[in-house]
């Protein structure tokens, strides 16, 4: 391996572009003119690409010709780090793949665990779960759809969307006490009830939100300045789409009506009555217009939920894995020595091998556990899906033009906590 | 956007498409893949929390996927997810990979394992069949230094360019064992 340490950041560039030339993917020359290429590097800390990671792009004027992303710039080893950890410190380790979306990312875990121990958890812990995995749904679109919003030239929509992206910080603030990583619910339910507060907080925002959102779809969705930039930009086809394994949003918006929450429904999803939007082309605007439609979806199963959330406990009951209410460890024996146990991560788990997704913002978000009936995972690997359709990225701005790759880029909801792991 | 699908006649037709498809049970998946394959491709068959898991030999594991792919009646062409496991305890077959397919028609899942000597970690790349195995076996390799032959551009992804082992393999600990600000000089742990 060549050291790389005393070659300055220009230096580094062209070491980085000679690397990929002399591999083929990278071309020198024009083939029209025979001209000399500029060579640019976007990233790693460009403020247009929101995270950090690097593209280095070879362009003709303003076209793109060639592009190679690399990544990994905060990569924290999180599947390493997860094999030394009992499962109930790894959850949050999810909290920081996708920091949009975090309760997604917590349920899915916990309900991986839970699949692999056999837990049962009660209908009404299942209904603030999809509660909460759906306000998450919604925050992540609200900051991809504004963002593309600011990246396309309007400022306005995304300060109206943040707004309420900050009422459901507050939501979560009351059902966890915490914002952003929110390390929400355990394994075998939630950590506690939904308070009178949360649900007043709920009810208030779900009468405030959506005419904020037909605000936001007012100045954006018939936009002719929007629609130019958006429209046939970053397009992918539905079979290149599949081939790069896109989920999500952005393979419905290529017009593949998959959804995790419909083909394998988990926490019961199988209870409410929603509709999963596509698009046609797959472009920046299809994108955009889907995760709209999910938005007003998710608001659908959210208002289904809390019309019929259930009476009942909001945990298993499951004294191997569920922590005990903090008053019982001082009075009770057996709470005591759970308690103990419990975080000292000293209960093993059963030996077995779970795939468990879950329905990410991004798209399929996937836990594959092996276990060898040890106190933490003997491997966990997560599909992330950011992590697999950005390899996409390339071949979908070759050709186009520099503002198109950024909006393209925005489009795609790439999350680098979550590209990274 | 929904327009297209929304008629009730064209939700009939896709609901009985669905039903029409979707009854494919493991066993079913098991006897295609053995009449395509032969039976003693697939060792090791089962079926952890419901999904079919089988080992296979890494001699024809490109050629199961790439039949696969093309397949009409299973139509098991969405590589999931690909990793890499290190089992040192095993005896010539310290690494494996770990391939998942779903059939987004059927809805069925199928998990492939590969197991190889960690002296001779060579397979074959799966990127002229799905592009998306690209980063997914630049990850393997630079995790657990797995060579994949064929593969156009396999260096590194997450971790630096000078790294020179391969981190998530078993021999090495989380914790830098060279790290002296962790010992506890009063009660020695």
């Amino acid at each position: 391996m060549a050291t790389n340490d005393a070659l300055t950041a220009t230096e580094h560039i062209h070491h980085e572009v000679a690397q990929q030339q002399q591999r083929g993917v990278m071309v020198t020359k024009t083939e029209d003119f025979g001209t000399d290429l500029t060579t640019l590097n976007l990233g790693p800390t460009h403020p247009a690409t929101h995270g950090i990671f690097q593209n280095i792009l070879q362009m003709d004027g303003e076209k793109i010709i060639s592009g190679v992303p690399t990544i990994g710039y905060i990569h924290r080893a999180f599947e390493k780090i997860a094999e030394r950890r009992p499962f109930y410190q790894i959850t949050p380790l999810t909290d920081r793949m996708n920091y949009c979306s975090s309760p997604i990312n917590n349920m899915g875990w916990h309900m991986t665990v839970e699949k692999l121990l056999g837990v049962e958890v009660p209908k009404r812990a299942q209904y603030i779960r999809v509660i909460m995995m759906e306000l998450a749904r919604i925050a992540d679109h609200l900051v991809c759809n504004g963002i593309l919003g600011v990246d396309t030239g309007a400022f306005s929509g995304f300060l109206y969307l943040f707004e309420e992206r900050e009422n459901i910080y507050e939501i979560y603030e009351e059902v966890c006490g915490s914002r952003l990583t929110t390390n929400m619910g355990r394994v075998g339910g939630m950590e506690r009830d939904m308070s009178p507060v949360a649900l007043e907080k709920l009810r208030t925002w779900l009468k405030r939100f959506p005419a904020v959102m037909r605000e936001f779809q007012n100045l954006f969705d018939r936009n002719r300045i929007f629609m130019d930039r958006t429209i046939n930009v970053g397009p992918i086809s539905a079979e290149r789409a599949l081939n790069y394994g896109f989920t999500g949003p952005n393979l419905r918006a290529a017009g593949v009506d998959y959804d995790v929450r419909v083909m394998n429904p988990y926490s019961s999803y199988q209870d409410f009555d929603f509709e999963i939007p596509v698009g046609t082309n797959g472009d920046t605007y299809d994108r955009y217009l889907v995760r709209n439609e999910e938005i007003w979806q998710s608001l659908r199963i959210i208002n289904q939920a809390l019309e019929n959330l259930p009476e009942g406990p909001y945990h298993a009951d499951a004294p191997h894995y569920y922590l005990p209410p903090k008053q019982e460890v001082y009075r009770n024996m057996e709470a005591l020595i759970y308690h103990f146990k419990i975080i000292m991560g000293e209960i093993d788990a059963p030996v077995g091998e779970v795939y468990h997704s879950v329905e990410g913002g991004n798209g399929e978000l996937g836990f594959y556990l092996i276990s060898d009936g040890g106190r933490t995972p003997y491997r966990l690997h997560f599909r992330r899906p950011c992590y697999i359709y950005y390899q996409a990225y390339p071949e979908m701005v070759v050709g186009s033009t520099l503002s198109d790759a950024i909006i393209t880029l925005s489009s795609m909801n790439v999350i680098a906590g979550e590209l990274d792991a | 956007m929904t327009d297209l699908n929304t008629s009730p006649a064209a939700q009939a037709k896709a609901a009985d498409y669905v039903k029409a498809h979707a009854a494919i049970s493991n066993e079913q998946l098991l006897a295609r893949l053995h009449a395509l394959f032969g039976a003693d491709t697939f060792s090791d068959v089962e079926e952890p929390y419901g999904l079919l898991t089988a080992t296979v030999s890494r001699h024809r594991i490109h050629e199961i996927l790439d039949v696969l792919h093309g397949e009409k009646e299973l139509l098991l062409n969405f590589l999931t997810t690909m990793c890499g496991v290190h089992w040192p305890e095993r005896k010539d077959e310290e690494l494996s990979v770990v391939y998942q397919l779903h059939s987004m028609i059927h809805n069925i899942r199928l998990r492939l394992k590969i197991f190889f000597p960690i002296a001779d970690p060579v397979v074959p790349t799966m990127t002229d069949i799905y592009a998306t195995a690209n980063w997914m076996e630049r990850e393997a390799y630079d995790f657990y230094g797995i060579i994949f032959t064929g593969h156009p551009n396999l260096i590194r992804i997450l971790n630096v360019e000078d790294m020179d082992y391969h981190p998530m393999r078993k021999e090495y600990p989380l914790e830098d064992g060279t790290r002296e600000d962790k010992t506890d000089l009063f009660f020695g742990r």
